[in-house]
């Protein structure tokens, strides 16, 4: 690691002190302090927001406030998430290990980088750690790299699972920044690469993550389905993230979110309207894939996500309508 | 360079010393404290070789600076049994179990093992599974390691 200058903030506005003056936060590191031995980041001066007091979940309206601090093992394990949003502690327990998960947070999750290989190898080209270098993974080693929203500079997927749960909750990143406080819907969070993938968010330097919310919870049926190599501890190939009421023998409603497909947590409005008002069946389902993935290009070694993601797609719905 | 101060409780004793900020607690125990029971391992989270107790909860001490542990409880697994010809419960399920072969995961196993046998509820054999997914062993010695949890759930079948 290179060195570098550490200050603990011990309230927001001392963190945002820091961001301010070019610092960067660290909040658990698993992913910061991985990234900075590798001299991907090479921050001169880190601001530690742990002290902040940002790690409470509190109840807000009829819906809930996740402080960007608490801990994805606090989170996952909280009484209230488990009855009323489960999807969210399914996608969070399908992430990453328990030692991981006691250190990593909220906020921290959903600026998570990618895991593309050469993203991570300094030797080889790569337009989101060095602009204008190239993308290695076009014509790569790209299994595991996106199908939807990648662009000529960039097919590197975002890999996590919890925000792909945040995407079909319709929660809100709240931030604090130099322009006061923002509300960013999940769906509005994440960067596709277009021409610039060296930025994963819209976040803005200076502008921190002080909490999600979540809205009233939906009363639906929620399902994480994480198909990856192997059974537990990797990350998706594919994951479908699904909060579904039915009635009548119909589907009411549905929020679908998909992960490792995309160059961004992945949700299409087409793809809900194609299933609300129908009754569940096979065919309704595989329509429902043609839409997602009307769009979707594979590299070579990725191809194989497209008929994956229908499948994992088609066998989460027959879960989530089973009578 | 940037150096902080660092103190905090490690197996029962207080310690302290000066750090760069960019020191890793996995290399502060190893190299400054001489406590080499956590081992470095891939050094980027994944093996659990590093594993630690920090404030009773299992963390990866490779992906924690030294700093981030100040004032708090660290255990390795120096700490867990009372003297050099003892062996902590679960040490010596291992070793009737023959739950290692070269031994270098263990001691990560071992906290891992550790945290969850004192939390409440306690987990079952499933939950103890799992929450092993994050170390890996290059011997593939899990069996063994299986064998454990079953005796360590036993009463909780």
């Amino acid at each position: 690691m290179k060195p570098f200058a550490l200050d603990h903030a011990a309230s927001p506005d001392a963190a945002l002190a820091a961001l301010g003056k070019g610092a960067t936060a660290i909040a658990g590191g698993t992913n910061l302090i991985d990234l900075m031995k590798l001299q991907i980041a090479t921050p001169e001066r880190l601001v530690s927001i742990r002290r902040t007091g940002l790690d409470r979940i509190a109840p807000d309206g009829d819906g809930l406030r996740i402080g960007a601090l608490v801990t994805n093992a606090d989170c996952a394990a909280d009484p209230r998430v488990r009855q009323d949003w489960p999807l969210l502690s399914q996608a969070i327990l399908a992430g990453a290990s328990p030692q991981l998960r006691n250190r990593a947070t909220t906020g921290g999750n959903l600026c998570q980088r990618t895991r593309c290989g050469y993203f991570y190898d300094t030797t080889q080209a790569c337009n989101k750690r060095e602009a204008g270098s190239g993308c290695a993974a076009r014509d790569g080693f790209n299994r595991i790299h996106a199908v939807l929203g990648t662009s000529d500079a960039c097919i590197a997927t975002y890999p996590g699972d919890m925000a792909v749960a945040l995407l079909a909750l319709d929660a809100v990143v709240l931030t604090q920044g130099p322009y006061g406080p923002r509300q960013i819907p999940l769906a509005m969070f994440h960067r596709e690469p277009g021409d610039d993938p060296t930025r994963d968010n819209v976040l803005q330097p200076g502008e921190l993550i002080t909490a999600v919310r979540l809205p009233a919870p939906t009363g639906g049926r929620q399902i994480y389905r994480k198909v990856r190599d192997r059974a537990s501890y990797a990350f998706a190939l594919v994951s479908v993230a699904v909060d579904l009421t039915m009635e009548e023998g119909r589907i009411a409603r549905c929020a679908l979110a998909f992960g490792s497909l995309g160059t961004v947590p992945w949700r299409d409005p087409a793809v809900e309207e194609v299933l609300i008002g129908q009754e569940p069946s096979p065919a309704l389902f595989a329509r429902a894939a043609e839409v997602l993935l009307h769009h979707a290009r594979g590299f070579g070694a990725n191809d194989f996500k497209i008929p994956l993601a229908a499948r994992a797609l088609a066998a989460t719905l027959a879960q989530a309508t089973k009578v | 360079m940037s150096l902080h101060f660092v103190e905090f409780e490690l197996n029962g004793c207080q310690i302290d010393g000066m750090v760069e900020a960019r020191r890793t607690l996995l290399d502060f125990l190893r190299c400054d404290v001489g406590c080499t029971g956590p081992h470095a391992g891939c050094e980027h989270g994944v093996c659990g070789a590093c594993t630690v107790l920090v404030e009773g909860q299992a963390v990866r001490s490779c992906l924690m600076l030294a700093v981030q542990a100040n004032g708090k409880t660290v255990e390795t697994v120096e700490g867990l049994s009372g003297g050099p010809k003892e062996l902590h419960p679960i040490q010596q399920l291992f070793r009737e179990e023959f739950a290692l072969q070269c031994g270098f995961c263990t001691p990560g196993f071992l906290m891992t093992l550790v945290a969850l046998d004192r939390s409440e509820p306690r987990p079952n054999a499933a939950e103890m599974r799992e929450a092993l997914s994050g170390h890996l062993c290059r011997c593939t010695g899990y069996q063994g390691v299986l064998r454990v949890i079953d005796r360590l759930t036993e009463d909780r079948k």
